[in-house]
Formats: C-alpha cells, sequence, structure tokens
C-alpha cells in the first residue's frame, strides 16, 4: 500500500497540520516507508481471528455513578492560551 | 375520498410526492456523574465548574465507565424490545472542533450495546405504526461553543462534555411531519417511564437529528438531508415539512438534491446548509485502546428486565381492558406515567367507582385546571382522594356534574385540601332531589308566567326556559332530572 501526494494533504487536512507544499514530496516518501515497513503484516492469515484487546482476560473496569470530581473551573483553563471567565477563549468559530 | 396513505402525499407542481424520514435521537442518560468521569452533569453550572482532567482531555488521564449508564442503556433497550449485545465496544470518531478537547468523542461505531428493535406510535388515537430501530449507543457529548459574545472570539464551557447520552437511531419508516413528531413523543414518553432519561428538551436532555428526502411513490429512496439539533417537537414537524418542500422544488426544477448537513432556522423557517462541516466527514473510527470492549451475561440483562416498570403500550392495553377506557382517553391518560399513577389512585381509592367518570374528570376539568396553572396534573394541590371523593358524590346522587364543578373551584380556591363531602356539606350544595321543593318551584314560575305557560304548548323546545327558571330558583341545586320529570309531568308536554 502507498499513498498518493493527494491523500498526504488530506491527512495533513484532517489533523489541522500545515504543510509548506515542499514538505508534501518528503511526507509521502516517510509515510510510504513506514506503510511498507507494516506492510509485512499483511502476510499473516487472520481469517477469522478475533482482535486481541488484552493479554489477560480482564473485565472492562466500572465505577458507581456518583459525584466524585469537578469544582476545579480555574485549573481546568490554567493552561488555556486565552480565558473569560473561566471559559475558554478561542478564535471565533464562523459556521 | 383520501385514504390515509394518500394524505400523507405531498402535491407538487408536477405530481405526488412521498416523505421519507429516519431519526438519530440523543438522550441523556439521566446520571448524576458523566459517562467516563466523576464530574457531575447537573444543568446551568457556572462554567467549567463541572469538569475533571478526564473531560478537559489532560493527558495521561484515562476514562472509567459508570455502570449505571450501562444499565440504563440496557433497561432503554429492553423498553424498546430490542436486541441486547453482550459484548460491545467503545470507538474514536476523530474530529476537530473547540468544544471537542479530545479531538474525538468515545462513542460506539460497529458494536453498539443495542441492536434492532421497534417503537409502537400512536399518531392519533385511532392510527399506529411501527418505527424500527436500528440501533442505539452509548455516547460522550461535547463541550457546549458561544459565538456571539464577542466579535473576533468564541467561549467553550466544558460542562456537557463527556455527559452519557444515548443515541437512538430510527429505521427511516417515518412518511409524515406529523408521524416524527409523534414518534419522539413516544419515544420520550418510554424514556421518562424507564427515567433513563429526563426528556427535557428545554435543557437539551433529548435533541433529534432528522434524515429527510422525498421521492415519487413506489421509486427508491431519494438523497437525504440531515438537519441537526433540533429541539422541539414542534420545530421537528416544522423542519420536515421545509426540507421537504425545498427539495421537491429543487427536485421539480429539474435540480439534484446534494447530501449534507443542514440547519433549521425556526424564526425564518427555513433550513440552510452547514458548509464547514461538509469537508469534515472522515471520522476514521478505530477502537479506543484505553477502553476494553464492555461485557456482560444474560442474568445481568434478566435483572435489570425483571426490575422494569409497566411501559405505556401495556399500561394502555390495561386500562381498556380493566377499565372499559376509550383508546383515547387511555392514550391522554398512559402519556405520563404521573398522570397514569394520579388517575389508578383515584380509581382505587374506596371500591366501587365509576373508572370511566373519573378518566372524564381527570383529562377534562382537572386537565383543564393543571393546565392553566402549569403545572402537571399530580403536581397540584387537588388529590386522586378528593377526586375520588368528588366522582362519588356525582355517582351518589348528591351533586350533579354542574355542581361538582362548583366543588372543583372551591377545592382549589378557599377550601384547599377539604374533602369534596365536607365542602358540599358547608356550602349547602346538596342536591335536591325532593319532588315537594321542585314542585312548589315549578308552580311559583307557572303562577307568574302564564304567558309563557301558553306558549310552551304550542312550542315543546320552550321547555328549557322553565328548566333555567326552576334551577334559578333553586339555586342550582335541584336535580335536572327531577326538575325534566316535574315540568314535562305539569306542563303536559
Amino acid at each position: 500500500m502507498s499513498i498518493d501526494q493527494a491523500t498526504v494533504r488530506r491527512v495533513a487536512q484532517l489533523a489541522r497540520i500545515t504543510l509548506a507544499e515542499g514538505e508534501v514530496a518528503h511526507l509521502q516518501g516517510e509515510i510510504n516507508a513506514i506503510l511498507s515497513f507494516v506492510a509485512e503484516l499483511d502476510g499473516v492469515d487472520v481469517t477469522g481471528v478475533e482482535p486481541m484487546t488484552s493479554v489477560l482476560p480482564m473485565r472492562l473496569k466500572r465505577r458507581a455513578d456518583a459525584v466524585t470530581d469537578g469544582g476545579i473551573a480555574p485549573l481546568i483553563v490554567a493552561n488555556a492560551t486565552a480565558s473569560e471567565d473561566h471559559l475558554f477563549a478561542v478564535p471565533k468559530v464562523i459556521e | 375520498m383520501a385514504t390515509a396513505s394518500d394524505s400523507k402525499l405531498i402535491k407538487g407542481a408536477t405530481g405526488d410526492w412521498e416523505i421519507v424520514v429516519g431519526m438519530e435521537i440523543h438522550a441523556q442518560v439521566a446520571s448524576r456523574s458523566k459517562l467516563f468521569s466523576g464530574a457531575s452533569t447537573g444543568f446551568g453550572a457556572e462554567p467549567n465548574s463541572q469538569v475533571s482532567f478526564v473531560d478537559a482531555a489532560m493527558p495521561g488521564m484515562l476514562p472509567v465507565i459508570n455502570e449505571f449508564c450501562v444499565a440504563q442503556a440496557v433497561r432503554t433497550g429492553l423498553g424498546l424490545k430490542a436486541q441486547i449485545n453482550h459484548r460491545s465496544v467503545f470507538d474514536r470518531k476523530n474530529y476537530f472542533y473547540p468544544d471537542l478537547p479530545q479531538g474525538y468523542q468515545i462513542s460506539q461505531f460497529k458494536h453498539p450495546i443495542v441492536g434492532e428493535g421497534e417503537v409502537l406510535v400512536d399518531v392519533t388515537p385511532e392510527r399506529q405504526i411501527r418505527v424500527g430501530i436500528e440501533r442505539l449507543h452509548l455516547e460522550q457529548d461535547a463541550g457546549k461553543s458561544t459565538h456571539d459574545q464577542s466579535p473576533n472570539q468564541s467561549f467553550v464551557d466544558l460542562n456537557r462534555s463527556g455527559v452519557a447520552l444515548m443515541e437512538i437511531v430510527s429505521r427511516p419508516d417515518i412518511r409524515s411531519a406529523d408521524e416524527a413528531k409523534a414518534y419522539v413523543g413516544k419515544l420520550r414518553t418510554i424514556l421518562r417511564y424507564l427515567g433513563t432519561c429526563d426528556g427535557d428538551m428545554e435543557k437539551g436532555s433529548l435533541r433529534a437529528d432528522v434524515n429527510v428526502s422525498v421521492r415519487r411513490p413506489g421509486e427508491p429512496l431519494g438523497t437525504r438531508c440531515e438537519i441537526k439539533n433540533v429541539n422541539s417537537i414542534r420545530f421537528i414537524g416544522q423542519a420536515v415539512d421545509t426540507e421537504a418542500r425545498r427539495q421537491i422544488g429543487i427536485l421539480e426544477d429539474g435540480g439534484v438534491i446534494q447530501q449534507e448537513t443542514r440547519l433549521f432556522d425556526p424564526g425564518r423557517g427555513e433550513t440552510r446548509s452547514m458548509r464547514s462541516k461538509e469537508e469534515a466527514h472522515d471520522y476514521r473510527y478505530f477502537p479506543d485502546p484505553d477502553l476494553l470492549p464492555l461485557e456482560f451475561d444474560q442474568a445481568y440483562v434478566d435483572a435489570l428486565a425483571a426490575d422494569l416498570p409497566e411501559l405505556p403500550d401495556a399500561k394502555k392495553a390495561r386500562f381498556v381492558a380493566d377499565y372499559g377506557l376509550s383508546p383515547y382517553d387511555a392514550t391522554v391518560l398512559v402519556a405520563e406515567r404521573d398522570l397514569a399513577a394520579f388517575y389508578e389512585r383515584a380509581v382505587a381509592v374506596g371500591e366501587g367507582r365509576d373508572p370511566k367518570l373519573v378518566a372524564n374528570w381527570v383529562t377534562g376539568d382537572i386537565a383543564a385546571y393543571a393546565n392553566a396553572v402549569g403545572l402537571p396534573v399530580h403536581a397540584t394541590e387537588i388529590t386522586p382522594e378528593q377526586v375520588a371523593g368528588l366522582v362519588d358524590l356525582i355517582v351518589d346522587g348528591t351533586i350533579s356534574g354542574k355542581i361538582a364543578k362548583d366543588v372543583l373551584a372551591l377545592m382549589v380556591g378557599e377550601e384547599r385540601g377539604a374533602a369534596p363531602r365536607d365542602i358540599v356539606e358547608r356550602h349547602g350544595l346538596r342536591q335536591v332531589t325532593d319532588t315537594g321543593a321542585i314542585e312548589a318551584a315549578v308552580d311559583a314560575i307557572m303562577a307568574a308566567n302564564p304567558d309563557k305557560v301558553a306558549q310552551v304548548q304550542a312550542k315543546p323546545t320552550m321547555l328549557g326556559w322553565f328548566v333555567g327558571q326552576a334551577m334559578k330558583a333553586t339555586g342550582g341545586k335541584a336535580n335536572p332530572q327531577a326538575v325534566n320529570a316535574v315540568l314535562k309531568g305539569k306542563l303536559g308536554i
């Protein structure tokens, strides 16, 4: 499997990464190198094999429905580039 | 004459069109804390005061599932007569938006917790349709952005971020705006009976994404548009009609429908395109590596099933069978669980009460009063015991239905909380059935109005005037049947 330059631009757009035009060919080469390395796995026949989620049989941990967290608005916005009245302030989103 | 199915078609300039609607309902689970964190779900709190580091997607924080939310999804699935999946998987749905701090929503894609089910929808008390349920899955809500507070900034509150939602996806089995409204209404009733969602649309606990397409009758499905986040049952109906007419207009002008996401603007009565989201439709779902699959056994499902309340369809059937109610009255009474409980209590206090008469009063004068004061019936000062007492007084002939209305007015006025029988005694409202007293009143009226007595012989409809006078003379307390009988005898008609 290999990808073309249009796919590189699309993946960058989905990840909100700005790419200079000169970087596209370089990244295409890097991604294709990774894909061909991983492609070795295609040689294994996994027909009918369930994806393994853990080595040991484990049960998803549950918690009770109780309020045990929150009330820390100043800490939540502490790292924000900008905030106002404990709200995150971001560049205006236009619909 | 148009048949039921014909009447659902929309007339276009070039012939009839059929509307096809499918819906995705987002119902907030009535939990105290969020799906994967211990922060509160309470409504209307200070900005970001109900946010944990998990909800804010701080690095290294791990989600731990709320077992109550799992139980409510299973209970809702049972209420929708749906298949419960003993193994389901949480996936990441990736997209960028400022109110989604993780950069992905934890949802269920390939393996939802609930599979196919069905809802019986009363479009009118006489006409029911079946709407197939495709699936129900658990997912996180996003935060809330406000765009109108500043010219160049948007503000983000993450209090909703991570709140548990059940997304309930219907099959495209809905054929009109009325059916769409009835479907959401019925789903809301079922959720409220189960207590799995409070169904409060004003607070956003229940939101609908409405998929609308149109086609010529009998043809394959047309291209659909999705109208996002419609937040009232009335607007759902308007959005379906508006969008269907827009699509018919395009098709009849020889155009093509573009599949897209649109917003309904109730103020302008139109839908408009949300262009910004078009590019973002590649969600790159994959299983969330932070969460193991959600697994439980049949014993867990059975225990939840054993504890399910009686649901509206079963209750309605029982009201019709046991109390002899009309399907209409039964439908009205079971629409809210509290109203149904109020009614049953009023029927059950004491014995030998007429259930139909109780239903008439609860859905009639008492519902009208509750409506006037803006409260549900069970939350007014009127108790089921008072309704029972009132109906008993009518049945045993102590008061007439008309006087009962006066007693009701006293019950919600100066005699708040009093037993109807005491009110009748204190205010001297007991009905006069004593024929002697009625005869005396009638004799006096006839003596005072010889001209009318002559007229009524020629024109028997004049009798109404005499009945009115007799009721007036007895202060409205005379038994109307007795008055009629006495008058007819004395006037010889």
